[in-house]
């Protein structure tokens, strides 16, 4: 568990070490300003609630976190800095969570500087606060989701670019599997419960149900599994590159 | 028997259709500094890949300190440094930065982790850069960091590709100086296909090519086998040369004979001839006896001694399987 720490820390430093941090960080909260206020037309609508804001966070991600994600493995893959990693007295699992770790913080620490939204609600009306937690961490999960796809998917190349559009398109697919554009394709031919397993593999139906503001169990299962699963994922594509 | 700190059985390693290490079997204790010697792209890289635990071998078994690396890559990897091929680093961050992340890695905590740290810094003269990112540093400066990087737990294993590729000379000498220290009481590998290193810094060489070992023995076992082993040179004047070339290809105990002769505005003419001599044979007395009988101007008289370079040229093919080393 050391080790994880180790890689986390050494993994979160190097964002701070170049603009990128700061490029990231100021890109989303351009971005979730320009959703937020003109797309959503948060004041217009006068509700006092973050609706509009969090309501477009699965697209935000669906770019900014591959963009994160894309140099998890790529990059060390190309600089040759992998066979340093790969050398050290490290469990490839423990370089996957630490780095996972990592770059969620990240995530999670932009998601934080969006505080100032809140207190603008808070100060305009009488917002149900509860919600918003609510919302926060459905948000923050499924950042999570999002990001142990694109690490997963960064381990399989050495070209982030390659990696930012695969991790794009898979999120994609992840995300789309509840709206009612795939959903209708498939409920033509398709049993219920195909079409029930394809929309529970939403990111978006788990998303939305999160934000009325219930965290249910059933949810949190769906983003642990999905994470679990996607480290899985990567730990074993690691692995396999030793055989060369 | 205690069992050899490095422990290679047939080792081998396939890319699709490229045999790039073809069953490799040898063994280093401790004490001992292994020059691997070979072309580009013979298989050294990949070897040492496979015994610091980055690549899988296709067939074969790598032990180092008893641990398996198959089995057990993180307890072997404890056991080694190892530099890498062109010393790769984390661009972004500085020396100190790196050494203390390795350092935390390696399982050292507080004023132990200073200090190993102060130590590495010292042995490869990194303080000045300390602070600076290692992008910005000088090729030198980058090896060195690399080196750092790998003695820093004093481990008993060192692996080194290339330790002195692209350094200038001075560099080259301060880090022979360093891997002799260290010889006393680790197994150590370095690779390098400059020949001079082995003479240099290494108890015993191995020469692979082709993914094969086709010599294997101390750096004096290894140029005896040259054929410059108790050859003699000698250089006479245009006069004597003629004389000379007869006579002394006619010698008992010469097997062959190297005649350059030289031109008239070179040296003043004459030939610089080596003999070779048959297996066991020493040549040495009897060409000076026969010069001084002769009563020949000789310009030089130059008892040989082995030369690697030709040993290496002769056991390896000019350009091993594609020769790339690429990744
Ligand atoms: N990852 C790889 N994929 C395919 N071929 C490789 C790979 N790594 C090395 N090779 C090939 O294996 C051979 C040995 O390479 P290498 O071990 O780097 O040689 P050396 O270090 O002795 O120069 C070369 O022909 C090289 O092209
Ligand atoms: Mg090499």
């Amino acid at each position: 568990m050391s080790q994880v720490w180790n890689i986390f820390k050494r993994e979160l430093a190097s964002y701070f070490a170049t603009p990128l941090a700061f490029v990231f960080i100021v890109a989303f909260l351009f971005a979730t300003g320009v959703f937020t206020f003109y797309i959503g037309d948060f004041f217009r609508a006068g509700r006092a609630d973050l609706q509009a804001f969090f309501m477009f966070h699965p697209w935000l991600y669906l770019f900014l976190i591959p963009a994160i994600s894309m140099r998890l493995w790529a990059e060390e893959r190309k600089s040759g800095t992998l066979e340093i990693l790969l050398t050290l007295p490290i469990p490839i699992w423990a370089s996957v969570l630490g780095k996972f770790l990592a770059a969620w913080a990240f995530a999670g620490l932009a998601l934080i500087l969006t505080f100032p939204i809140w207190i603008s609600v808070n100060l305009l009306g009488d917002p149900d606060n509860g919600v918003i937690i609510a919302s926060y961490v459905g948000s923050f999960l499924l950042a999570g989701g999002y990001l142990a796809i694109g690490a997963a998917i960064s381990a399989m190349t050495s070209n982030q670019v390659i990696a930012f559009v695969v991790s794009v398109v898979v999120c994609f697919l992840f995300m789309a599997s509840g709206l009612p554009l795939v959903l209708d394709a498939v409920s033509g031919w398709a049993p219920q419960f195909v079409i029930n397993t394809v929309a529970s593999f939403s990111f978006l139906s788990h998303f939305q149900s999160i934000q009325k503001g219930v965290i249910d169990l059933r949810d949190l299962v769906f983003f642990a599994a999905l994470i679990g699963f996607w480290l899985f994922v990567n730990t074993v594509l690691i692995e396999q590159r030793k055989a060369g | 028997m205690p069992q050899p700190l490095i422990d290679i059985n047939g080792l081998a390693k396939t890319f699709g259709p490229i045999k790039a290490v073809a069953g490799v079997s040898f063994s280093v204790d401790k004490g001992e500094v292994l020059g691997f010697l070979g072309p580009n792209g013979a298989g050294k890289s990949t070897t040492m890949k496979m015994i610091t635990g980055y690549l899988a071998p296709s067939a074969g078994s790598v032990f180092v300190s008893g641990y398996d690396v198959a089995r057990d890559p993180i307890g072997a990897q404890g056991e080694m440094g190892y530099l890498a091929e062109g010393a790769p680093a984390y661009g972004e961050m500085t020396p100190h930065q790196f050494l203390n992340f390795v350092a935390a890695v390696r399982g050292f905590k507080g004023v132990e982790k200073e200090r190993a740290v102060a130590i590495a810094v010292d042995r490869t003269q990194l303080a000045q850069v300390l602070h600076q990112s290692i992008d910005t540093l000088s090729k030198g400066f980058k090896r060195r960091v690399g080196i750092a990087q790998a003695i820093l737990h004093d481990p008993p294993v060192l692996i080194m590709d290339e330790p002195t590729d692209g350094l200038d000379p001075n560099q080259k000498f301060a880090v022979r100086r360093l891997i002799a220290s260290m010889a006393k009481d680790k197994a150590i590998i370095i690779s390098t296909h400059i020949l001079e290193e082995v003479d240099a810094v290494c108890s015993r060489a191995i020469i692979i090519d082709r993914g094969a070992i086709v010599a294997d023995g101390t750096p004096g076992e290894l140029a005896a086998r040259s054929r410059y082993q108790d050859a003699v040179t000698v250089e006479v004047n245009s006069t004597d040369a003629q004389g000379a070339r007869k006579a002394l290809k006619a010698l008992p105990g010469v097997n062959d004979m190297l005649d350059i002769s030289l031109d008239g505005d070179m040296r003043g003419g004459g030939a610089v001839l080596t003999l070779f001599p048959e297996p066991g044979q020493r040549l040495i007395e009897k060409v000076s006896a026969l010069v001084t009988e002769r009563g020949w101007k000789v310009r030089s008289l130059v008892a040989e001694s082995g030369r690697l370079e030709d040993v290496f040229r002769a056991c390896t093919t000019a350009d091993a399987g594609n020769g790339g080393a690429g990744q």
